[in-house]
């Protein structure tokens, strides 16, 4: 299955793949309109460390524990994406509190939300990885490691 | 083909029905189901009476899950294990089982109160049922008395406390979720629930009721048109016992989900399992807890082989807007390292012992939380993490970059 | 003293109502430029300190940036300029030597674009690239004069040492410490996959790119920074550099500020010390001095490796390249004084060398008269701009061209010749591990591998056009280039008539 990975030799912390984010997942045709003046929850974002950036979304886990130990039932995994379930999400954060890569955030209505890998919203691909100026984030098939 | 039977229709039956069909996809499965509703999500029923979910919705599965797993889902109540015939016995009839696995879950603790009985209008929170019976009894102007500011008494004081006159929340502790927070944490807890009108009887117990008044052991009285005892919960573990096995507070067992009795397993919260965070066995009442266990035990009971050896104890909680996660273990004062944060609204205490991260507590920005969690969860030794990045933020920034480049490089 | 204020050179010019304050400019502008301001909620500018290197402007992802020209002119006058004046109010603010980077920005004569490409018709069919073959494989160095046998009467096939290119173009020096790491290895990688060269300047070899040796041109320059046994010897030819057309005449400094790391080690010197290579080679005063250091490098190298000489076009140009034939060298490298640079004084740059064009038709027609023109091949460069620039250079005469500037612009620089600051936002032209990562060399090779593929396409439509189906046919063949408003003496240098002639 192809995932979303990040390669932090080539990421410029330009912050870009978290706007690309917003937008995508905002429901509307113009960046402007989605993202003015308004704040921003995007499902991915960078993180620092000394002088290198990196991205971090969600893993899609193989055994994943935000599955498991939602209290709604709201997450599950569809054909290896793990996706919230909006509508069920009461906002507890359990997810929150398991994912071992901080990938899950609250989002404007408090429900969780996390990558889904655009697969379901106007871009229709990743739209970090469509909008990395540098190839920083990447989807591609990789093997899992024996 | 084996013929499995399921005692239980909660979180840890519906992990266990997956766990069993995670290998074995024909052999029959029996789910004895003693609340007569599909498998839902038991920890809704607060944000049901705040009108943040549905009936509907609290479905913890959808629609065709029990016909999707070929289990058949009878309501009624198991009566008796007989392990030497291998039967359940509930209401007149019989199920054989080859495997069998108790998710008994729990009940409500109810203390004996002088003159409870005069209190007309009583509830537990514990049951679908019981939201719904205590939604009937509400009404604009009631005053509300809720015994115990645990969990299960605060999430029913935030579900119920725009729809009724007030709550007062009573609790022989000297703070509120005295289970999950320390003292300075629980403090802020309060502090923030106190601002949304909620008020508190600390260090306090009812000594009588009398019909729409408790007297307290302090000498105060608090009128009340609605009473909800939320003093704790109790792990259903006689049928086991009766059946032989060995019982503590909850279920004894073993890693692997199994009781002392063959070919019986147990999960959920009706057991006592391994908390990596002691090193022993104890109750561990939460939600992923029961999915989890009731997995393994599924996996297990259909000749796989799983085993949990990391379970913690973890909660997140959230009231009125303000998230608190927490996990592991604390400890007194002197013992370790205590790192202490406070920000807008919220503390972050983070408890340090032995170069490993014990427990943690935030209230407030509970971004990242998961990964605290996480190294409490794998025991990581902090040798090789960033201290000083761990405390700041919780990014996985605090790891070496090979580690963390692992994290992020392949499929997990 | 307190400095004359020169007003900015540029405006930026944000529009706020689609500026959505993401402060991807501010984390970009490495010239720190534009900043988020908390108070007021806005992203503010500080123009004093904008390059117009368009990095903002093309990763704003609400297009709400553009750069413009600021209009606050000093009062017009045709003979002192606003640039003059304000470059007397610089020197006389700093009192030093004005600076500048890449090529002569000045209107000078661009003869490439008064010349122009014949096409058959009716009586020669032109030919169809997409349908016959063409060929733009080219080989550069020395040729036998004459075909030459054995006793036996079997053919001699035996040749001096030549460089393959698969097609006319190579990329031209540029050291590593001028450019970056990635900028190197980007270079480095198309060439290879390209089946052409690219120079490492006098800069040294990476120990990394040893592996795109052979198709690697090694510099010897008057520093000699760099050289040893293993360098010339991973090369596929070595390139003595006497001048470089942005700065004919002078040599380079690089700041020991620069020399750390890698650099130093690449480039044989202690960190911190200041890399200076001498205007002259200092045991270069003639050509037979020219001649001891090209057989000095083919011993050296068992003589398997072509030596180039590298020369800026200057005004005895063809007398100079005629020297360098009979020197013993196989290819010489012409670079026209349009030529960049990663630093350069300004009044060298933009005063000092003549055109490339008229360079190349001097020495070829020259090298041509004396009968010694298979002696050597002819590179130029100097600003080849494009497919037409290659296919014009290559009638001209030339048997291949060097270029930088085009391969520079493919890898993201946008020609704002602030190079000699080392912020290059582009991470080409700097040393700063925050930038030089901004060059992704996956990205970079593959946008050289384009653009050369692109120019490929376009010199086999070209020569397709004329009838031409090699390229080796069309060199120095000047009836395919007609002149367009250019005097009798200039057509009489470039050897060509004038359109309608």
């Amino acid at each position: 299955m192809k995932r979303v990975y990040v390669n932090e030799k080539w990421c410029l912390g330009c912050h870009l793949c978290e706007y690309n984010c917003a937008f995508a997942n905002s429901g509307m045709t113009d960046m402007v309109k989605a993202l003015k003046d308004k704040p921003i929850y995007p499902r991915v974002h960078i993180e620092q460390s000394d002088d290198i950036t990196y991205a971090v979304s969600c893993r899609h886990c193989k055994d994943p524990l935000c599955v498991k130990s939602c209290i709604a039932g709201a997450i599950s995994i569809v054909d290896g994406v793990v996706k919230i379930d909006k509508t069920k999400c009461v906002g507890c954060l359990t997810c929150v509190l398991v994912c071992p890569y901080g990938a899950v955030r609250p989002g404007p209505t408090g429900a969780a939300q996390k990558c889904e890998l655009c697969l379901e919203n106007s871009c229709g691909e990743p739209a970090c990885v469509k909008g990395c100026p540098n190839n920083a984030i990447v989807y591609e098939e990789r093997q899992e490691e024996k | 083909m084996s013929k499995f039977v399921i005692i239980g229709n909660g979180v840890a039956a519906a992990g266990c029905i997956e766990g069993i069909r995670s290998i074995d996809k024909e052999s029959e499965i029996t789910v004895i189901s003693a609340e007569k509703h599909p498998v839902y999500s038991r920890p809704l029923i607060s944000y049901y009476l705040e009108g943040k979910t549905t009936l509907e919705k609290m479905n913890y599965r959808s629609e065709d899950f029990y016909e999707k797993n070929k289990a058949e889902l009878v309501y009624a109540s198991a009566e008796k294990i007989d392990l030497k015939k291998g039967e359940v016995a509930f209401g007149s009839k019989k199920t054989k089982f080859d495997k069998l696995c108790i998710a008994a879950g729990s009940s409500p603790f109810v203390p004996p109160m002088d003159g409870l009985d005069s209190v007309k209008e009583k509830f537990t929170f514990m049951t679908m049922d019981d939201s719904l019976a205590l939604e009937k009894a509400l009404k604009k102007d009631s005053r509300v008395l809720i015994v115990g500011a645990g969990l299960i008494g605060l999430k029913c004081a935030e579900g119920i406390l725009e729809r009724v006159g007030s709550v007062t929340v009573v609790d022989l502790a000297d703070r509120v979720l005295s289970s999950i927070l320390d003292n300075e944490c629980a403090a802020v807890m309060q502090k923030h629930l106190e601002s949304k009108g909620m008020k508190f009887l600390l260090s306090d117990s009812v000594a009588k009721l009398e019909t729409d008044k408790a007297v307290m052991k302090s000498g105060k009285t608090v009128e009340f048109d609605v009473l909800v005892l939320a003093v704790g919960v109790r792990a259903n573990t006689q049928l086991a016992k009766d059946a032989g096995a060995e019982v503590n507070r909850g279920i004894i067992i073993d890693t692997k989900m199994q009781t002392t009795l063959e070919n019986v397993y147990a999960a959920g919260d009706c057991t006592e399992g391994y908390d990596s965070s002691i090193d022993a066995n104890r109750v561990l009442a939460i939600l992923p807890n029961a999915y989890m266990q009731g997995f393994c035990a599924g996996v297990n009971m259909a000749g796989g082989d799983s085993s949990i050896t990391n379970a913690i104890p973890m909660n997140s909680i959230g009231f009125f807007g303000l998230h608190c996660t927490s996990a592991g273990s604390y400890f007194a004062q002197g013992e370790g390292e205590v790192y202490e944060e406070k920000s807008c609204g919220g503390i972050k205490r983070l408890y340090i012992k032995d170069n490993k991260l014990t427990g943690y507590i935030i209230i407030g920005d509970v971004t990242g939380a998961g990964i605290y969690t996480r190294i409490i969860r794998e025991k990581t030794d902090l040798s090789g993490v960033n201290i000083d990045k761990l405390k700041n933020n919780a990014t996985l920034a605090m790891f070496l970059p090979e580690t963390r480049r692992k994290m992020l490089g392949g499929v997990v | 003293m307190i400095d004359q204020y020169i007003y900015p050179e540029f405006e930026v010019v944000r529009n706020q109502n689609r500026c959505i304050s993401c402060r991807v400019c501010e984390r970009q502008c490495a010239n720190e430029v534009h900043r988020y301001d908390t108070d007021l909620g806005v992203m503010l500018s500080d123009e004093t300190k904008c390059v117009n290197c368009q990095r903002c402007v093309s990763l704003c992802p609400t297009h709400a940036l553009k750069i413009v020209k600021s209009d606050c002119r000093l009062r017009e006058n045709a003979n002192w300029s606003d640039q003059t004046i304000k470059e007397v109010y610089k020197q006389a603010n700093s009192g030093g030597v004005l600076l500048s980077s890449m090529g002569n920005p000045t209107p000078l004569p661009v003869y490439w674009d008064k010349i122009l490409i014949n096409a058959s018709q009716v009586t020669n069919p032109p030919i169809d690239p997409l349908r016959e073959p063409m060929e733009t494989k080219v080989f550069l160095g020395k040729k036998p004069e004459k075909v030459l046998r054995r006793a036996s009467g079997e053919l001699i096939t035996q040749m001096p040492p030549q460089i393959e290119l698969s097609m006319p173009v190579m990329f031209s020096a540029m050291s590593y410490g001028s450019i970056s790491y990635n900028a190197h290895a980007s270079l480095a990688r198309a060439a290879t996959e390209l089946g052409i060269c690219y120079n490492t300047g006098e800069g040294g070899l990476h120990e990394d790119f040893y592996c795109y040796g052979e198709n690697t041109i090694v510099q010897v320059a008057s520093g000699r920074f760099g050289v040893h046994k293993n360098y010339l010897e991973a090369a596929a030819a070595v390139e003595i550099k006497m001048g470089q057309g942005a700065k004919p005449g002078i040599g380079g400094h690089l700041p020991g500020a620069k020399i750390v790391g890698d650099i130093s080690r690449t480039r044989m010197i202690p960190e911190g010390s200041d890399a200076i290579s001498p205007a002259p080679h200092h045991d270069i005063y003639s050509i037979e001095d020219l001649r001891q250091l090209v057989y000095s490098l083919k011993e050296a190298t068992d003589y398997k490796k072509p030596v180039i000489i590298k020369v800026a076009a200057v005004h005895n140009i063809a007398a100079i390249a005629s020297g360098i034939a009979r020197s013993g060298a196989d290819i010489i490298a012409i670079d026209g004084f349009r030529g960049g640079t990663g630093a350069a004084p300004t009044r060298i740059r933009d005063n000092v060398g003549i055109p490339i064009e008229l360079a190349l038709a001097a020495v070829d027609q020259r090298l041509r008269d004396e009968g010694i023109r298979n002696n050597v091949s002819l590179v130029v460069g100097g600003s080849v701009r494009s497919a037409a620039d290659v296919v014009k250079a290559v009638a001209l005469g030339a048997d291949a061209v060097y270029v930088a500037t085009a391969a520079l612009l493919a890898l993201g620089c946008h020609l704002c010749r602030t190079c000699h600051s080392g912020k290059c936002n582009w991470g080409i032209a700097t040393q700063r591990p925050d930038l030089v990562k901004r060059l992704n060399p996956d990205i970079g090779s593959r946008r050289l591998v384009n653009l050369m593929n692109a120019w490929r396409h376009e010199i086999k439509e070209l020569m397709g056009a004329m009838g031409i189906n090699s390229i080796e046919c069309l060199r120095g063949n000047r009836l395919m280039l007609r002149g367009v408003g250019l005097t009798a003496k200039e057509l009489e240098i470039l050897g060509i008539s004038h359109a309608g002639e």
